[in-house]
Formats: structure tokens, sequence, C-alpha cells
């Protein structure tokens, strides 16, 4: 296992530098940094100047080494518009963003777990087909169509629900303002969170179900009826254990990937997290937010990946035999 | 001896979408206690749909459409679910085809003893351990202690299908029902696999139905065969009667095309044609359209009739001289 998780970690290494690779070229391409800095009236000579001294006519690879050296201590730029340093921007909003994925994985995982397992058991009953039904219409409909539609029905026709912003919040650590100690900040994060799950829940659901009715037709889940096992134990130990494994791997890249969906829902929330900053940091030309945006969503990308990959070693007995050697 | 096992004109039905399969017609077999009966035939022929058909586990859309199944003397063919639980794994066991593909790889071998122990009766896990590792003995795996704690993809197939065996022998059945128990295994491990089994069933006086299409092992192992054809039994015997003196034409073709029976060209012989696929089945004998005796009384369907060998054979040609000259 030890074996395993160096190796994990070493590639998820490999995908980090590729990345901020990328993200480097994009802010390298992207806008001349001394326009921004210095007026109109500056000489080119004194352009030149101030390029020098910033290190702008080195060669790529020796700003790219510059710029990762100091990523690596925490420091990516900083944000002409905020007039501070990036990573304190996105520190300031990433608790909020952090705080929607979690409720929207926390709402596929609970409700895509025993509806999936349900629909696979029983496949014909009626209960199972409106799953399926309501769970396409889930797929087709696109996030922002889903979050209009709530806002509409219960802000506006109900008014049961706050339609935007993040309500009231708690400091925590000193840093974390978080929604989820308060009831306001509750009902503020519940739309958000159906809304962003309304994508990924008919997935999982529709994923979790292919997957077991497959593993059910397996001769070990029938050696298993052959053995007289009571059917829970066939369904919940010898179906969905053998389930899991895919779904662990393909589930993971998901919810990675909702961390990139939250752009849509936030901005039609109105929620001030990292995907409505990245919106407003692309519309002031805010390189430096902007790379490091990619660059963050780029790195909780590819921790979830390599926690995904450690925890499929642990259900994977033949994994953790082949890490071991 | 005490009847084990009565099945009385069973029949299984796959029903479609438009139309609805036979895939075992009518099938009357018996079982003594500590008899071991062979169901032979090829691919298709309903041998397994016959065995799962016993503990009621066929796979759907295939039901029992008509007969009885009586073990024991109760009819487990009329058992409710539980009931039929109850008997699946306690007094009749399984063992499968291809043992790479039977065990579940994410449990380890001990949980998946011990659950099978404790689906038909109270044990504490110690208990169930020792039951288990008395059975890993049995069926000759050393050092059984730190084998339950592994995982199936540490084992070999022979391994493998000995732990399945043990896992049948967990509540010391009175029948075991192997499906194809040899065929994925190599023809080494095939003889150690078929001798332990014999060994279990003799020792243990379990009865045994074993299916396979390998007439070799079938001659070795059981006392009595039923040969299949089509979904219906076409001679039924005892195993030297049926191996020496083959009666039904298709038994003959079978043992014809065994390669120590090749005749001096060397080639071997074959039954020509396939056998039909369940919607083709022709009416009468099943039999008749790769039959070489075929005549017009094959146009109705013959029934099991002792023949002078000794066994019983479905055929109208069988008595006749012709049937002796072939």
């Amino acid at each position: 296992m030890f074996a395993f998780t160096v190796r994990r970690v070493a590639q998820a290494v490999l995908v980090m530098l590729i990345i901020s690779l990328i993200g480097f070229s994009i802010k390298h391409n992207f806008g001349d940094p001394v326009r921004e800095l210095v007026g109109e009236r500056v000489t080119p000579q004194e352009r030149q100047q101030i390029r020098d001294q910033l290190g702008l006519n080195d060669p790529f690879m020796v700003q790219y080494g510059r710029f990762l050296k100091s990523a690596v201590h925490g420091d990516l730029g900083r944000s002409f518009f905020f007039k501070k340093p990036v990573t304190e921007v996105i520190l300031a909003k990433a608790p909020a963003t952090l705080e929607l994925v979690f409720c929207a994985s926390l709402i596929v995982i609970l409700l895509s777990v025993p509806l999936g397992i349900y629909s696979a058991i029983h496949p014909r009953r009626l209960l199972s087909r409106l799953i399926m039904g309501v769970s396409i219409v889930g797929v087709s409909m696109p996030v922002f169509l889903t979050a209009i539609l709530l806002i509409y029905i219960f802000s506006v026709e109900l008014g049961w629900l706050p339609s935007f912003g993040r309500g009231e919040t708690v400091q925590l650590f000193g840093f974390w303002d978080s929604g989820l100690l308060t009831r306001d900040g509750l009902r503020h994060l519940l739309m958000p969170s159906v809304a962003l799950s309304s994508i990924m829940l008919p997935l999982f659901i529709r994923l979790i179900r292919s997957e077991m009715m497959e593993v059910l037709e397996t001769e070990y889940v029938k050696f298993a009826w052959a053995k007289g096992l009571r059917p829970r134990r066939v369904w919940y130990v010898h179906a969905f254990k053998n389930t899991l494994l895919p779904v662990i791997t393909v589930g993971g890249v998901q919810l990675g990937i909702m961390v990139a969906f939250t752009i849509l829902t936030e901005t039609v929330f109105q929620w001030q997290g990292m995907g409505s900053m990245f919106i407003e940091s692309v519309e002031r030309a805010d390189t430096a937010l902007m790379v490091s945006y990619i660059v963050v969503v780029g790195f909780i990308f590819v921790v979830v990946n390599t926690l995904v990959d450690l925890i499929y070693g642990l259900v994977n007995p033949t994994v953790r035999i082949a890490g071991r050697k | 001896m005490e009847k084990l096992l009565a099945i009385n004109k069973l029949s299984v039905d796959f029903t479609l979408r438009e139309s609805t399969l036979r895939a075992v017609n009518k099938v009357s077999l018996s079982l003594d206690r500590g008899e071991r009966l062979g169901i032979v035939g090829e691919s298709g022929a309903g041998k397994s749909v016959l065995g799962f058909s016993i503990i009621n586990l066929i796979s759907k859309p295939g039901r029992i459409a008509e007969g009885s199944v009586i073990f024991q003397g109760e009819e487990i063919s009329a058992y409710s679910y539980e009931q039929m639980r109850r008997v699946r794994g306690d007094r009749i066991s399984m063992i499968f085809q291809d043992p790479m593909m039977t065990l579940n790889p994410v449990l380890t071998i001990g949980e998946q003893m011990r659950e099978s122990l404790k689906a038909h009766m109270e044990v504490s896990t110690a208990q169930a351990n020792e039951i288990c590792l008395e059975k890993l003995r049995k069926v000759y795996i050393p050092s059984p202690e730190k084998r339950l704690e592994q995982y199936p993809h540490e084992f070999s197939g022979g391994m493998r299908q000995r732990i399945i065996i043990a896992i049948s022998l967990l509540t010391n059945p009175a029948m075991i029902i192997a499906d194809e128990p040899t065929t994925a295994l190599d023809v080494t491990i095939q003889a150690e696999i078929m001798e332990l089994l014999l060994e279990l069933c003799e020792t243990e006086q379990m009865g045994l139905i074993l299916i396979t299409h390998d007439l070799a092992v079938v001659s070795q192992v059981t006392q009595r065969i039923a040969v299949m054809y089509a979904g219906t039994i076409v001679e039924l015997g005892r195993t030297e009667d049926i191996i020496t003196h083959p009666q039904h034409p298709y038994t003959i073709g079978l043992l014809g095309a065994l390669p120590q029976r090749a005749g001096s060209s060397g080639r071997l012989n074959q039954i020509p044609g396939v056998m039909p696929g369940l919607a083709r089945i022709p009416r009468g004998c099943p039999f008749k359209n790769r039959c070489s005796l075929a005549a017009e009384i094959c146009a109705t369907k013959p029934h099991l009739r002792k023949s002078s060998s000794g066994s019983e054979a479905a055929c109208h040609m069988v008595g006749t001289e012709q049937s002796t000259a072939a």
C-alpha cells in the first residue's frame, strides 16, 4: 500500500506540473503586465527597463521556473483589481465554493446509493421506472435552467427560500466563513446545492444501477444465492461491494468536475465563491487571478482523484496486494 | 435404499417476448441416498438448467412450468422463497463450473465460508472458523488457518475449486449438484478434483448429481447416467451398461466420438449436424434429423422403455435388429 501511495502521489505531482505549465503559458501570452503597471506616457526605453527589472525578457523556461518557485511557496502573484496577493483572494472565496460542493456531493452520495441499488434490484418496479424517468430529465436539463426554475418555484412563487447570496455566516479558525452553522446560512445553501447536484445525481444513480445490474448477473452472485444466503447479504455485501469499485473511480472524477461546475451555479445564485470570482476576473482581465483559479481548481481536482485512487486501493484487494510487493 | 431425490415430469420454460421455449421437457429422475448420477449431453441440452431447477435457481426469465421435485420426502418445488433458501447451501449444495468466477473477489475466503454457515445455523465466529478449518483440511488445503484470511486471487484455479468444494461441504449436505466442476481446469487438476469429489461423496454418504459433457469423467465417478438431448432424457441406466452397451443412437454417437474409440483410420467419429436450438426442436423424436436410423415412426415422440441391456432408452428403434447393428 505504501509503494502504491508513493506512486500515486508522484503521478499527482506530475499532473500539477503540467497544469501549472499551462496556467503559466496563458499568463505569459495574455496581455502585457507592463501596460497595466505604468501609464500611457512612459517611453519605450523606460518600458524596456521595467521589463528587464521584472525579468520579463528572460527565456520562457526561466520565467516558468521562477513562477513555479514562488507558487510552491504559496505566491501566485497579485491581483491588480483587488490589490492583494491572489492566494489571499482565493482563500477568502474558497470556503463558499467548497461548502457548496460539499453539500452537493452529500446530496449526490446519500441519494444515489439507495436509489441506484433499489432500481438495480427491482428494475421492473414502477418506482424504479419513475427514478429512471426523472433522472433522464435531470441529466438533460442544464444547471442554469434547473437553478432558475428552482428560484422561480421556491423563491418567487412560494417564497420559502432566499434566491441569492450566502446569508448569515460564522467565521471559523479566523479565515473560514461558514454558512453551515446558521439556520439562515443553510437556507441559502439548499437551492444552490440542489441545483449543483442536479446533473451528477442522475448520472450517479444510472451508474450505480447499471454497474450493480451487471454484478448481479455474475457467477459469484449466483453462487451466493446457491449458498442460501439471505437476499440482504447478497445485495449489500456481495453485489454492492463489487459495484463500488467502478463507481468510486468514475464517481471521484465526477465529484472533482463539480468544483468547476460551480461557475454556473454561483453565477445564478450570486454565490460569492471562486466560480463567480473567476467570471469577474475574466471580465476585468485580471490575469493573475484567472491563472491562479485554474491552478487551484486543478490542484483540488488532482487531490480528489488521488484520494479516490487510494480509497479504491482500500476496497479492492488486488490493488492492495500489488502495492505490497 | 431410500429415495433422496425424485424429479417428476419436470419442465422448465423460458418465456420470451414472443414465444416460450422449453429448456427441460418432462424430465423424471431419481437419486438414492449416497448415489452418484451423471447427467451427460452436449452444450445446450438443458443439463445445467435441470440442475439449477432442483433448487429453483433458474436464471430469469426461466421458471418451472410443471412437475415437481421431491427431496427427502418433501416437495421442495412447492416451497416458499424462504423455505427454499434454507434448503440451498444447507441440505443441497452446488459446485459451479468456473472456479475463477465463483468466488467473490473482494471478500476473504474466511468471510465467504463463515457466511454460508451463518445463513443456516446459529454459530459464533469462532465456532464457524473451526468448522471452516475442518472442511478445508478435508479438501487438502495446506495451512488453512492462513488461507482463511486470503482473497480468491491469491489461489490457483484448482485450489479455488477445492475451496468451493469445502464451502459446499460446510453444512454436511445430503446432496451436491456439481455443474461441470472440472471443465475450466487443467487436465491434471481435473483428475485430482474428481477423485476428491468421489472420495468425499463416499465417506460422507452424499448424493451427487454430476453435470458434464465429459463421458470419461462420468464413467469413473457415477453409478448411473442420464443422457440428455434437447431438453429430454434419451437414455437412463447404470453407468457400465450405458458405456459398454449404449442403446440410443445419440448415446452411441456420443461414445463413438471419444478419441479412444476412434477407428483404425485415426479420425474421430462425429454425429452429423448440430443439436437444434430450443425454438427448432422437431416434433416427435428430437434426435430424428441427425439420426441414421430415423424412420416414419420417429414422427411420434418415443418414451423411455427398458432395453435389452438393462438401461432405458427413448427410441423406437431400440431392441430392433438395426440398432444392434449400429
